[in-house]
Formats: C-alpha cells, sequence, structure tokens
C-alpha cells in the first residue's frame, strides 16, 4: 500500500488519496467542535464538577445505545413512533390535498372555509391536544388526529395557494395548443404546483413528526416521546440523552427522503 | 368551474341570505353545537353550551385569576423570546461573518436542531429543575433557533459586489459591517425573530404543560383537563389562540413599520 502511495508514477493513486483527504477535512473539522465538547463532557464528569445525575458520562449514553439496540428495544420503539407518524402524516396529507385543491379550485369554497380555517390554525396544535384527550381518551386515535391536523395545516395553505399562482401564461399557452383538460391537468397544472405542494409536504412532515414528540411525552405508554418521558421520570439521563439524537435522526432522515423525492419529482417536470 | 364564469358577480350573492360566506359555516357550527348540547344530542361534559364556556370564562375572570394566569404565561413568553433574540443574533452574527466559526460549530448547529424543540424539555427540566428558569430557558432555546437560523442565512447572503463596493470606499470591517452586512441581512433577521415570537408562544404553552407548576394558561388548561372542566378547557384553548394571533399581528405590523426604508 505504501509503496503505490510513495511512488510518484502511480498516477491513478493520487486523485484516490486527495479525495481521501477531502473526506477527511469534509468530516474532521465538522466532528472537531463536537470531538471537543464531548471531551470536555468526559473531563467534567470524570472530574466530577457536574454531578452524575445532571451530567452522565458520555460512555454510559453510548452503554445505553448500545443496549437498546442490542436488545432489540429500540426498534421497537422507532417503529412505533414510525408508525403513528405515517398513519398521521397520511391521513393529513390526503385530507390537506383534496381540502387545499378543492379551495384553489372554487372560489366558493374558499370563501365559506377560510375563515374557519384560519381560526382553526391559529390555536398551535399542542393547544388541541388536551382538549382532544378529553374527546379522544388517550388511545391511538387522539395520536393520529393531532398528528394528522400537525401535517393538515401547512398541506392545505401551500395546495391552495398553488393552483392560484399558476402564471396565466401557462394556461394561455395550454390553450393555444388545444389542451384538453386532462392534457391541461398533466401537462402544465399538475407540473406548476409540484414545487409549491411539495414544500408544502415537507414542512407538514416536519410538524407531523414535531407533534408526534409532543403527543408521546404527553400521553403514550411506547414510542420515543415515552421513551423520552420515562427516561425523565427515572432520572435515567444517558437514555435520556439517546433518545434526544434519536428524535434528531430520525426526524432528519424523514426530511431527506422527502428532499430526495422533491428533486426526483421535479426532474420528472423538467424532462416530461 | 361553473364558478369562473360566474366569478364576477360572485359578491352579488343570493336575496335570501346576506351573511358573509366567511362567517356562514362558523355560525352554523356553533348553531349545531348549541342545539345538540341543549337537547343534550351529545354529552353536556362533553359539549358544554356557549353560556357555560362565557360563564367559565367570566368566573375565571373574576373569582379565579385568569389575568394571573395570563400575564404569568405572557411575562414567560417574552422573557424568554427577548433572551433567545439576543442570542440568536449575536450567535447567527458570529457564525455568519466568519468563516472558522461557520467551519466548525456550524454542522453541529445544524445537527442541534433537527431535534424537535419539545425533546429537549426533559433535559431542561432536569438542569434547572420545576422551577420558573427551566420554563424560561426552554422558551429562550425555542426563540433562540429561528432567530440564529435566519441571522446566519441573511449575514451570508449579502452580494458580493456590495462588499467589494465598500471596500473599494475604504471602509472598515466595523463600517462594512454596520451598514452593509448588518441592513442586508435585517429582513432576514426580522423573519427570524417573527417566527421567534410565534415559537416562542408555543414553547411557554409546552413548557406549562410538562412543568405545570405556578400559574400559566397551560397549567390552566391542563389541571381543567384533569378536572374534566371542559368549558375551562375550551375557555384556555380559545385564549391560547387568541394570544398567539395577537402576537402574530402585532409582529407584522412592527416588521412591516422597520422594513419600510426598503420600499422607500
Amino acid at each position: 500500500m505504501t509503496d503505490i502511495v510513495s511512488s510518484p508514477i502511480s498516477t491513478p493513486s493520487v486523485p484516490w488519496l486527495e479525495r481521501v483527504q477531502r473526506v477527511v477535512t469534509a468530516f474532521a473539522i465538522p466532528l472537531a467542535f463536537p470531538a471537543v465538547l464531548v471531551l470536555l463532557w468526559h473531563l467534567a464528569s470524570t472530574y466530577e464538577l457536574m454531578p452524575e445525575q445532571i451530567l452522565p458520562y458520555p460512555a454510559y449514553v453510548w452503554d445505553a445505545a448500545v443496549d437498546a439496540i442490542v436488545g432489540g428495544d429500540l426498534l421497537k420503539q422507532i417503529s412505533f413512533s414510525a408508525g403513528r407518524v405515517t398513519a398521521g402524516f397520511i391521513a393529513g396529507a390526503v385530507a390537506g390535498l383534496v381540502l387545499g385543491f378543492a379551495m384553489g379550485f372554487w372560489h366558493w369554497l374558499d370563501d365559506h372555509v377560510r375563515p374557519l380555517f384560519t381560526a382553526i390554525s391559529q390555536v398551535p396544535t399542542i393547544g388541541w391536544i388536551p382538549l382532544l384527550m378529553l374527546f379522544l381518551g388517550l388511545g391511538e386515535a387522539l395520536k393520529i388526529v393531532i398528528i394528522a391536523k400537525a401535517a393538515f395545516i401547512p398541506i392545505v395553505m401551500n395546495s391552495s395557494a398553488a393552483l392560484r399562482s399558476i402564471p396565466p401564461g401557462y394556461l394561455e399557452v395550454a390553450r393555444i395548443f388545444r389542451f384538453n383538460k386532462l392534457q391541461r391537468l398533466r401537462l402544465v397544472i399538475l407540473p406548476a404546483t409540484v414545487p409549491p405542494v411539495f414544500t408544502g409536504i415537507r414542512y407538514g412532515l416536519t410538524k407531523a413528526w414535531t407533534a408526534l414528540v409532543a403527543v408521546e411525552l404527553l400521553a403514550s405508554s411506547e414510542g420515543l416521546g415515552y421513551q423520552l418521558n420515562w427516561a425523565r421520570q427515572m432520572f435515567w439521563l444517558d437514555t435520556m440523552i439517546f433518545s434526544m439524537i434519536l428524535i434528531g435522526l430520525v426526524g432528519f432522515v424523514m426530511d431527506h427522503i422527502l428532499a430526495r423525492i422533491e428533486v426526483r419529482l421535479q426532474r420528472w417536470k423538467l424532462t416530461d | 368551474m361553473t364558478d369562473t364564469l360566474n366569478a364576477p358577480d360572485r359578491h352579488a350573492g343570493r336575496k335570501s341570505l346576506n351573511i358573509p360566506r366567511g362567517w356562514r359555516l362558523p355560525i352554523l357550527l356553533l348553531i349545531l353545537w348549541q342545539v345538540s348540547s341543549e337537547f343534550s344530542l351529545i354529552d353536556r361534559r362533553f359539549l358544554p353550551p356557549l353560556q357555560d364556556i362565557v360563564a367559565a370564562g367570566w368566573k375565571e375572570l373574576t373569582e379565579g385569576d385568569l389575568l394571573v394566569h395570563i400575564a404569568a404565561s405572557l411575562g414567560r413568553d417574552i422573557a424568554g423570546f427577548v433572551m433567545g433574540s439576543i442570542a440568536g443574533v449575536a450567535f447567527g452574527t458570529l457564525l455568519g461573518i466568519s468563516k472558522i466559526a461557520d467551519r466548525f460549530i456550524g454542522p453541529t448547529f445544524h445537527g442541534l436542531k433537527q431535534i424537535a424543540v419539545l425533546a429537549w424539555i426533559p433535559i431542561i427540566s432536569v438542569w434547572f429543575g420545576f422551577a420558573e428558569s427551566a420554563k424560561i430557558a426552554f422558551v429562550t432555546l425555542a426563540a433562540f433557533l429561528p432567530v440564529a437560523l435566519n441571522t446566519i442565512e441573511g449575514m451570508q447572503s449579502i452580494s458580493p459586489q456590495i462588499i467589494e463596493v465598500g471596500r473599494s470606499l475604504c471602509f472598515t470591517r466595523r463600517q462594512i459591517f454596520l451598514r452593509a452586512r448588518l441592513p442586508s441581512a435585517l429582513p432576514s433577521i426580522m423573519t427570524g425573530i417573527h417566527l421567534a415570537l410565534i415559537y416562542s408562544w408555543l414553547a411557554t404553552v409546552g413548557a406549562e404543560y410538562f412543568m405545570a407548576v405556578g400559574p400559566g394558561l397551560g397549567g390552566l388548561i391542563i389541571s381543567g383537563r384533569e378536572h374534566f372542566e371542559m368549558d375551562v378547557v375550551m375557555l384556555g384553548v380559545l385564549l391560547l389562540g387568541l394570544i398567539g394571533y395577537s402576537l402574530n399581528k402585532i409582529a407584522e405590523t412592527v416588521e412591516a413599520r422597520l422594513l419600510r426604508w426598503r420600499d422607500g
């Protein structure tokens, strides 16, 4: 190995080396700061600058993570949370798209529904939780409804605005080409509305995930939010920190997947 | 589709009812609500008649301490909002103008912001106890994030030509910052502060739910739920929405006024 790298003739290995260097700088610099933090954290707990109940050893957090992963408990909690968020999000997204597009198409519907919708969206999702707890109890229905509501609001807003914001020129061109209704829908309206609608969907998913955490913290007996709340009651800081990291990670992965889909859909728009 | 044809005389309306369109649905729902609870079609405990909610509001206002609850919530909200915004602008400015800081701290910050803000509540309550300081710390965090994020974006999105002009006019670094970077980042910072106002109100309520010690609207709602006082819960939710709405309106007005120079 070293032989090839050091020999000046082997030019093909140089870009390879450069790439390694680039990867190292791309990861080393962003990771330096957290590494320093973890080191400080470790030193603080080693020299007992902080009581262990307030700041556990970083190693304990790691152990808690390993335990949860190996024990299979983690997978169970994640699948509970992911299942809820998927069900709630799909329900909210479908309802939101239907209402949003309907409001975009028909002015009279918009006129009738908009003020009520605005009033409902003014009360934050977290405000609805205690009220709905009284109506729906603490079961699964409560969680799905809360998550669906959280996703519903931004999706309605964006999809109703999307139809209105199609440049009139596009529709004019469609008229000149004598597109029929289906063609107009497929070739003009859908592609033009994809970007704003998708922004709404992504935003809705973020909201749904936050709502899931809220509702699981308040009323649940399984899932990531529950695990977090349980850890708080038991003063297990290691599990708590680990759960927080997971909540961030799952949220990030979901948003990332949607971002990928968004790029794909836009590409279809450009090529089709 | 037929609607587009009728669009011009949309506002002429039909002769029968002259209620504005936006009011029809809410009024219909309220009538349904009132009728079904008057005739006990739905258990009154779930859907108390409207006058009960008004009565609950009046009772809380005169006998209870509704105003104390509202004042306590608003106090927390504003304290956290102010501290979080100041910290956010300072942190965002640092990352916005210093490449080194951005490269080292930026990724950590962007990673941490992925954590849903409510997930911080347990750890904050362990670190700060259940006292007032824990709630304010949480609201501060919730206000900090959007301000920091928008400040970074605003500072970084300045066009290089403007800085070049500043350089060629022999501006000092301080002058470039005060006369070019800051004004051009201001709209973005204002957006962040506006978001922070909304988020900090959410966070106030969230903090009061989970750390329901002491007065506050969130605590009022939670205790209403525990005692199954639907009217109190509904009153609380209504107030939540109203206060959030007013805060939003105030922010919009202030924002429009502060950014007036752009249009002038």
